[in-house]
């Protein structure tokens, strides 16, 4: 009777590491070609890459012990038999990597602000922090007390946007367009779908031309057209020019995609908001725009992810960004020929941050489910 | 119509407004100088964040000439196509930025070209392995070529006049050039000279590359300044000629104090001993003796920038004095 209820283990082709592989890497005969194939590349690109990111490479010294300065002193330019990457041309202009050419004394400020941006984030990324409310009080007046730190003013000696540069200017970009785009993409994305004309109308003109011309157009029109429209003695900052089309830019790609969203919002619950007597504000603030940009997450991340990524192009108006500072580095005649550690190690920069928001923007969606269309049934 | 005039009447206010740019570089304290994003020898930020090149040197200079400190000056990244707008607008009161001199340029786009400080001009690299000594022999090859530039149409008139045939590989940056011929994917590089020897430089192997002779266009690269604003375009223009003349009478930063007590007529005008050439410009007497001492004369910021000591290794050619077998050539100090 006993070996009746004795509970038979399945069988081991398709439990543990066995049944895994199986079914995951060597279902049939093309899965396990494919499989085969893939193991095979990886086997000939991950020894490579590693010997030459790393085992090979050189850090700060080069294989005769001595501090690498210049490229002719990389061990693989000394001995091409010898030696990987040379990223001591990384080590040797970190600083203006990170920081551009601000002046060093007062680089404190920068680093400052980094840590800021840090903690400013943290209430908005993390729900469950403790006294949330106040971190979130902190988040709203960062902006102002980010632009006292970078630019001065306030017993601050003044540092002009034209000494920074590097990773400071990506992020300056890359944060001001996303957290500025977002506002005003809501509002447009509410204006164009307004019932009034006039409001429509001038919303649905502004996306439309500004999602019509490429981002370097907008560019050049900010840095070339704009001081010749202001009055003399208006002297617009270059970076805050850029800024300005930055942001427009990405505000008409944002109001499509939160239009997106509110689209996809069952008239049953504007009928249902209006029945309980709310007005047009109430009624988007409270019951239309979560849903609505609930289920536009990653179409958000995704734009938000492009706009970073577009940011390079502020090299084309003569600002350095990060990819800006790697391409001065390399015409810098102690350095030329390098331009593989440098791309290499701007692409992983920037890896690193998006990769961030791509993760980050899966964990949004598991947590409220966006997946689930609520309101539909 | 009244629209186009209003946008017509505040470009000419712009321009005229810039009567006076010695005053406002004094004023504002510093001076605003347009070099290019990066390019060897030309203008680069170093490992400390200092712009070092042959065309930073020109901004120095002038900042010298002005102020008196190599430090007063603010160098203002511009690329190829935002460089006159930049001029235009007054975001920057000079460009010393690798620009070609043109007539289009000096006379249709409203500057003023005051000198210049490097003679280049297009010529062809090609892997020495390829056993050819002239660009006549490059029959049939196949050429890479950056798009829309002048270096496009002048490969073209060259090929045509030569009555031999090539094929274009269009890239679009030097980088991209550089990695094609690298990789074989085309047989000859075709930009301008200073260009090349740079490429040359960042090869694994330089020797295994060589520049032929053929020089097929002019590129004088020099200093520009806003039309209409002669007094600002002389001390530019004198910024660089000083450096010129300091090194036909044999005085560098090093003998510079040791000349002050030359016997040399023209040496102790240039050093601002004898004459008020600099009141004249309305600068400090000593604006030269201050570039020299500072700067150096046009040969040191040559050699040390991209000479034939540096890994761009070119030779003076046509960047030699007049006395010395090449072009260069200033007007007398008197």
């Amino acid at each position: 009777m006993n070996e009746m209820n004795e509970v038979r283990k399945p069988p081991v082709a398709t439990t543990g590491i066995i049944g895994w592989l199986r079914i995951n890497l060597f279902f049939n005969w093309t899965n396990s070609l494919i499989t085969l194939f893939v193991i095979y590349c990886l086997y000939q690109f991950i020894p490579w890459i590693l010997d030459w990111t790393i085992f090979s490479a050189d850090f700060k010294y080069n294989y005769l012990g001595e501090q690498i300065t210049n490229q002719e002193m990389c061990s693989r330019n000394l001995d091409p038999e010898n030696g990987g990457a040379c990223w001591a041309v990384i080590y040797v202009r970190f600083y203006q990597f990170i920081y551009g050419f601000y002046p060093k004394v007062e680089v404190w400020r920068v680093n400052i602000a980094y840590a800021m941006l840090a903690l400013a984030l943290l209430p908005l990324l993390y729900a469950k922090l403790p006294y949330r409310k106040y971190f979130l009080y902190f988040t709203y007046i960062f902006p102002v007390i980010a632009y006292f730190l970078l630019n001065g003013g306030l017993g601050f000696t003044e540092v002009s946007t034209n000494k920074w540069g590097g990773l400071l200017v990506t992020l300056v970009l890359g944060c001001t367009g996303i957290a500025l785009a977002f506002p005003i993409g809501i509002m447009l994305a509410l204006g164009r779908r307004s019932k009034l004309p006039v409001i429509s109308m001038m919303c649905t003109l502004f996306i439309e031309f500004i999602r019509g011309v490429p981002l370097i157009t907008l560019l050049f029109f900010g840095m070339v057209m704009l001081p010749l429209f202001l009055p003399e003695g208006i002297d617009m900052d270059g970076l805050v020019r850029v800024l300005v089309a930055v942001t427009l830019f990405q505000s008409a790609y944002m109001a499509e995609v939160i239009r997106g969203g509110l689209q996809a919002i069952p008239p049953g619950q504007y009928e249902a908001a209006k029945s309980l007597g709310m007005s047009y504000w109430r009624m988007n603030l409270l019951i239309i725009l979560p849903q609505a940009i609930r289920i536009s997450i990653p179409p958000i991340v995704n734009t938000s992810i492009g706009l970073f990524k577009d940011t390079t192009l502020v090299i084309i108006v003569g600002i350095l960004d990060l990819l800006g500072i790697g391409r001065g580095t390399l015409a810098d005649t102690n350095w030329l020929g390098l331009s593989y550690e440098i791309y290499f190690f701007v692409s992983l920069v920037f890896f690193i941050f998006t990769f961030g928001m791509s993760r980050y923007s899966l964990y949004l969606e598991k947590k409220l489910k966006t997946g689930i269309n609520m309101g539909a049934d | 119509m009244k629209k186009l005039l209003s946008i017509f009447a505040v470009v000419a206010f712009a321009f005229s407004a810039h009567a006076g740019t010695l005053d406002d570089v004094k004023n504002r304290g510093f001076l605003k100088c347009g070099v290019t994003t990066g390019l060897a020898g030309f203008a680069a930020p170093d490992d400390s964040g200092e712009w070092a090149g042959l065309d930073a040197d020109m901004c120095r200079a002038v900042a010298v000439a002005v102020f008196g400190d190599r430090s007063k000056v603010e160098f203002i990244t511009t690329t190829g196509k935002s460089r006159f707008p930049t001029l235009a607008s007054g975001e920057v009161d000079m460009l010393a930025r690798n620009t070609t001199w043109t007539i289009s340029r000096d006379v249709n786009l409203g500057f003023e070209f005051v000198g210049v400080n490097f003679y280049d001009g297009q010529g062809f690299m090609v892997p020495s392995a390829l056993g050819v000594s002239s660009a006549t022999e490059l029959d049939g090859a196949t050429v890479c070529i950056q798009t829309g530039t002048t270096t496009e149409l002048n490969l073209a008139d060259f090929f045509r006049l030569n009555g031999i045939s090539y094929e274009a590989l269009p890239i679009e940056t030097n980088d991209e050039g550089k990695e094609n011929l690298f990789a074989g994917r085309c047989d000859v590089y075709t930009t301008d000279a200073s260009g090349l020897s740079s490429t040359r430089a960042a090869a694994s192997n330089p020797d295994k590359w060589v520049v032929l002779p053929e020089i097929i266009s002019k590129e004088p690269l020099g200093p520009l300044v806003r039309h209409g604003d002669h007094q600002w375009g002389d001390v530019v223009r004198w910024s660089l000629n000083a450096m010129i003349i300091a090194e036909e009478l044999g005085i560098t930063s090093e003998n510079v104090d040791a000349q002050k007590s030359s016997n040399v007529p023209e040496v102790l005008r240039l050093l601002g001993v004898e004459g008020n050439y600099g009141e004249m410009l309305e600068l400090s007497n000593d604006w030269a003796y201050q570039i020299i001492k500072q700067i150096g004369n046009y040969s040191e910021s040559y050699e040390a920038n991209v000479g034939p000591d540096t890994p761009l290794e070119i030779a003076r050619g046509l960047n030699a004095l007049w006395t010395q077998g090449g072009i260069l050539y200033a007007p007398p100090f008197r």
